[in-house]
């Protein structure tokens, strides 16, 4: 950890500012290319971490964005958070200003409409992809399975709050769900 | 609910850094119910419509919605300072309690309740996701593509994202381009036929 250099910081930093500009079903789409890159391709963490600081982020108040943070944090301390939090905010922000700014709003023409249509399968691919991901580290665990498809069902029925979920979830695991 | 005429401006960057901090530190798993409640309701800087439009946009754009509305709403009132004013409210705060409670969590790794309770959080956010692209699937009945085309996009990425694990760059491009044109295509027709 903290042991990052120039070279791999920079890199870090271009590899979210392109998931900026992907991330066209919020942040958390992104999250599987960030599993590939830093679990996968450079060995920065395990998918143990990984999947804590999704769970971390959501647990606490806040954009769900903040999970980017907790990412660089793991990685290289506040360089890491600079780093992808500059970058997966950084030309999608831009992005926002400018539209926000000098955009037409004309949110009935088809240009939009197939954009927001033609898009929403690939999401769902996206938010699928992300879910198989985070369940890596407890795979093959069936209490585990249990609060996944709980947690599904609770979430599509009723309304309530994400926290008493995760409250759950971190109840079950600690007397469950402790790494063998 | 507030006409055009009652809604309010903030008095300077301070207000507005001070709301989106407020309504950030009370959005558990999700902050654009607060958003709603705070800045059509309580402040009355946006009506209902004006709301439901930004969140639109902010849907279109790449990037956390909440936060493309917070540039769009705090330039709106105070230019670029007025956006950075907005987005340092939502993320300021809220980042500091996520990195002291990573930090908590890295000191207490090793305990093995610790590490299991981390395990089982894990799973029901991962649940959570999966609920958010469960409630979406909903929406897909409306879809102009029709449903084999969708069906066959969404196992497309997931397989070749979630399995095989290619780079996402690659993916969006080729499958969200082709669902972009086969989209516009039936739109385009449904709309001759009319």
């Amino acid at each position: 950890m903290h042991g990052l250099s120039w070279t791999d910081l920079l890199g870090l930093w271009a590899h979210f500012m392109l998931l900026s500009l992907l991330a066209v079903g919020g942040a958390i789409t992104t999250a599987p290319d960030m599993q590939r890159y830093l679990v996968g391709q450079q060995g920065w963490m395990t998918d143990a971490q990984f999947t804590a600081g999704v769970a971390i982020a959501q647990a606490a108040p806040g954009p769900n964005i903040l999970f980017v943070a907790v990412m660089g944090w793991h990685v290289a301390g506040v360089a890491g958070v600079l780093a992808t939090m500059a970058g997966i905010m950084g030309p999608s922000s831009l992005l926002a200003f400018a539209v926000g700014r000098f955009g037409r709003r004309r949110a009935d023409s088809i240009g939009l409409r197939a954009f927001t249509a033609g898009l929403t399968p690939l999401t769902l691919g996206l938010l699928a992809s992300t879910g198989w991901v985070l369940t890596a580290p407890v795979r093959g665990e069936w209490v585990a399975a249990l609060l996944v498809l709980g947690t599904v069902a609770t979430s599509v029925r009723t309304k309530l709050s994400p926290m008493w979920l995760i409250a759950v979830g971190a109840v079950a695991g600690a007397v469950a769900l402790q790494p063998r | 609910m507030a006409s055009d005429a009652e809604l309010r401006r903030p008095a300077n960057c301070g207000e507005l850094f001070r709301a989106f901090n407020r309504l950030a530190l009370q959005g558990f798993g999700g902050v654009l119910p607060v958003a709603h409640r705070t800045l059509v309701e309580q402040e009355r800087w946006l009506s209902a419509p004006q709301f439901v439009e930004l969140l639109t946009l902010g849907q279109v754009l790449p990037g956390p919605n909440i936060i493309n509305m917070a540039i769009i709403i705090g330039d709106r009132f105070f230019g670029w300072r007025g956006a950075l004013a907005a987005v340092a409210g939502l993320l300021l705060v809220p980042m500091v309690i996520v990195l002291a409670l990573a930090v908590a969590y890295q000191q207490q790794a090793a305990h093995p309740a610790v590490a299991g309770a981390l395990r089982g959080m894990g799973a029901v956010a991962a649940g959570l996701i999966l609920a958010t692209g469960v409630k979406l699937a909903r929406t897909v009945r409306g879809n102009p593509m029709g449903l084999p085309a969708c069906a066959a996009i969404g196992v497309a990425t997931f397989a070749l994202v979630g399995g095989l694990r290619w780079p996402m760059v690659w993916v969006v491009l080729g499958l969200g381009g082709l669902g972009m044109a086969l989209a516009w295509r039936r739109i385009r027709q449904a709309e001759a036929a009319r």
